[in-house]
């Protein structure tokens, strides 16, 4: 056997002190020989416990190998045979903690870098559209149609496996855009919009038809759907309400929910305002709430947008923060300063109803908590105040109330999440599946689109019953 | 796209568009509100449904010209199209048979509040409706109001055409008159409805007023429509637009209704230097 190399490609990124001023991609995608050499790494061992890593089920290895034999359209079509948004996955995927964790050469340090070559292939599928034959092939209609209610991860990926599996499916999005948080959260440095749009685009040339502007809810129910053809219906409406702190002060003008913020800047484009019409506030000094992705993504946008100084606080240490590592290395690189183990008490205001200070606490550490982290404990006397000017509140977010309030029969919990059976996706109620954050409050890209992949085989085994 | 299928300038700087959408239509509620975004680079806006025709399968929205996204829909003509139109949003306004309902309207807030007076006689209501503009030349509905409503009353703040005043003053009298009010609507600029939940305060009288801070979204998604109502942040969109008018922080309101006048001036500013202005 060749001798294992575990000399792992770096990635290639823009410089941190330029990509601080510029909302293009950090992560530049890898040559093809940096992705003929990462693909050469892997050993192609016979038990795919990468496979078992992957929400869903990609043929790692198989691709991996079309790659190292320099046979591209192969490698897109073994991918997009399981993951019809590869470019999203590629670049937002925590592959760190699912496939690239289970692949052999982890134990050594050095797994194949999955995410990686997956982004090559997408890329390359991208550039090279008119070489290649359409890879999936034409299904048999059953006559059944399918409402999928919102466009997120979950929502995309249940869409193409249905249609790809013959039904008919309507798309519905509130937004005028879709994509979900694929469109309005994650930043154009992170994932760029430009690939959200050609995976849309995708999962509509398979024939999924897409009505865009339509609140579920409020222009249709979920039930007139039920009652106008529609055979069943799979909820992907996501965690789209903004948790707020509950403390004083946190109505005062400068202080945005992460939603807000990241939706201006993002589905708005405010960082090109006055060329589009949404206007952002930047702030000279700007607190970001929270330890997530969420918040990594606000401090990011609000450097880029020229903030000079940017504050990360959260009520935690390093260790426990929920953002991948990935993305803290990120902004600590560009300058994010991080305050931990602080948590606010209140925020302070000018005469004008403007943010001008936010009051913290610091805190220590005591006992692990219910999500196993250890829980952060007040020291009393403590405060301190911050001068800030903009404030981003990125605590969290739970399902959208409206259309559990608008839909006989479904069973939500305390926290707003729909109930629904983990393996399958099916509610309580008949004829509707649901997935995704919606189900299981904020969670990631993947696990969204595993949920969708997982309800729409059973509600295919249920139509075709 | 959504046709404009007609339009109408009812002053030169308040206009009436019909456009179609047939679905929108079909479950529109007085009360309830649209987004639009003109096109591919304009903001997200929200205007009141002003009245809906289910069969033809059209929403009439009526908006006075006053920031860069007004001004530019003001340019569109009958045969036009506007990119996204999103509804019906917020919660309808709460119709039933209170007795005697007073409708206040402040400007071109005669139109949002044409179909509430329509619904609330429809259900059996004796209707009052107020309306008040600040001069003759912005004056507009007063027959389809009066149409609507068992007795009609008119202001003007100078006085150029009706009765001379807000619309406060004969608010006050109809309270302190013979007949017991039994609710208040009041619907236009912020001050007008502040002042009229003020005026109906020492008479107890339940006042409902529909707030206008800054959307984005429409849908619950942002917060940016945060208000406080009687103690409480409520997202306008979704727990409104309709709240007690005697529980609102109106100053918060006020406050959060300046958050970009800056960014509204550079980017009105940008625009007449573009196009004229010429409107």
């Amino acid at each position: 056997m060749a001798k294992l190399n575990l000399n792992r490609e770096p990635m290639p990124r823009q410089d941190p002190k330029l990509r601080g001023k510029n909302f293009n991609e950090v992560a530049l995608g890898y040559s093809t020989q940096q992705a003929e050499a990462e693909a050469s790494r892997c050993i192609q061992c016979p038990k795919r416990n990468c496979v078992e890593g992957c929400p869903v089920d990609v043929d790692i290895p198989d691709f991996i190998k079309a790659i190292r034999d320099g046979d591209m359209p192969e490698a897109v079509r073994i991918l997009k045979g399981k993951n019809s948004l590869p470019g999203i996955c590629g670049r937002v995927c925590p592959q760190e903690i699912q496939c690239e964790s289970t692949c052999s050469l982890a134990k050594r340090e050095a797994p194949i870098a999955i995410g990686r070559l997956e982004r090559y292939v997408a890329d390359w599928e991208r550039a090279n559209k008119k070489s290649l034959n359409s890879p999936i092939a034409k299904p048999t209609p059953t006559g059944k149609r399918v409402a999928v209610v919102g466009s997120g991860p979950a929502s995309l990926t249940a869409a193409a496996d249905l249609v790809k599996l013959g039904h008919s499916v309507t798309l519905f999005e509130a937004l005028h855009t879709a994509g979900g948080v694929l469109m309005y959260g994650i930043p154009e440095f992170r994932l760029p919009k430009e690939i959200v749009q050609a995976e849309v685009d995708f999962v509509t040339s398979l024939g999924v038809e897409l009505k865009l502007d339509s609140v579920v809810g409020k222009l249709v129910t979920i039930d007139e759907l039920l009652n106008n053809g529609y055979g069943a219906v799979f909820l992907g409406t996501g965690a789209g309400l903004p948790m707020f702190m509950d403390i004083p002060g946190e109505n005062l003008n400068g202080i945005y929910s992460a939603n807000e913020f990241l939706t201006r800047v993002n589905l708005m484009k405010a960082y090109r305002f006055p060329e589009y019409d949404t206007p952002v506030k930047v702030g000279k000094k700007v607190a970001v709430i929270g330890g997530g992705n969420v918040a990594m993504d606000s401090a990011r946008c609000a450097l880029r947008l020229g903030a000079e100084e940017v504050y990360i606080v959260y009520r935690r240490s390093e260790a426990e923060m929920p953002a991948r590592r990935e993305e803290v290395e990120n902004a600590m690189e560009e300058g994010i300063q991080f305050k931990l183990l602080t948590n606010p008490k209140q925020f302070l205001g000018d005469e004008q109803n403007w943010v001008v200070g936010m009051e913290c606490y610091q805190t220590e550490l005591g006992k692990p908590d219910a999500s196993g982290r250890r829980r952060p404990v007040v020291k009393e006397g403590s405060e301190f105040v911050i001068d800030v000017d903009v404030v981003i509140v990125a605590l969290g977010t739970t399902p959208n109330p409206l259309i559990a309030s608008t839909t006989q029969g479904l069973e939500t919990t305390r926290r707003g999440t729909v109930v629904a059976d983990e393996a399958t996706g099916k509610t309580v109620k008949d004829k509707v599946w649901a997935g995704g954050d919606i189900v299981t409050g904020a969670a990631t890209v993947i696990s969204a689109m595993g949920a969708g992949k997982r309800a729409a085989a059973d509600i295919d085994k249920y139509l075709r019953g | 796209m959504y046709e404009i299928l007609l339009k109408q300038d009812l002053v030169p700087n308040i206009h009436l568009f019909k456009v179609g959408v047939p679905d929108v239509a079909k479950k529109a509620q007085a009360g309830q509100f649209v987004v639009i975004r003109i096109d591919e680079k304009g903001e997200r806006i929200p205007l009141t449904i002003a009245d809906w025709d289910r069969e033809e399968g059209s929403i009439t929205i009526v908006f006075m010209e006053v920031g860069t996204t007004t001004h530019r829909l003001a340019l569109l003509k009958a045969g036009d199209f506007i990119t996204d139109f999103i509804g019906p949003l917020g919660l309808p306004t709460h119709i039933d048979k209170f007795g005697t309902v007073v409708c206040v309207a402040g400007g071109f807030a005669v139109a949002t509040i044409m179909p509430i007076a329509r619904a609330m006689r429809e259900k059996g209501n004796k209707v009052i409706s107020i309306m008040g503009a600040r001069n003759k030349a912005l004056i507009f509905w007063e027959d389809e109001l009066r149409s609507v409503s068992d007795q009609l009353i008119v202001t003007t703040d100078d006085g150029s055409y009706a009765r001379k005043g807000l619309v406060t003053e004969p608010l006050k009298e109809l309270l302190e008159g013979s007949d017991t009010i039994d609710r208040v609507i009041a619907i236009g600029p912020s001050i007008m409805m502040k002042f009229c939940a003020k005026t109906t305060l020492p008479f107890g009288v339940k006042t409902i007023v529909s707030l206008n801070p800054i959307m984005v979204d429409g849908t619950g998604m942002c917060g940016c429509c945060r208000v406080s109502v009687g103690g409480e942040t409520k997202f306008a969109c979704v727990d409104g637009a309709d709240f007690d008018g005697h529980q609102v922080d109106w100053d918060l309101l006020f406050a959060r209704q300046r958050i970009y006048l800056d960014e509204e001036k550079c980017s009105f500013e940008k625009w007449q230097s573009q196009f004229g202005g010429s409107s």
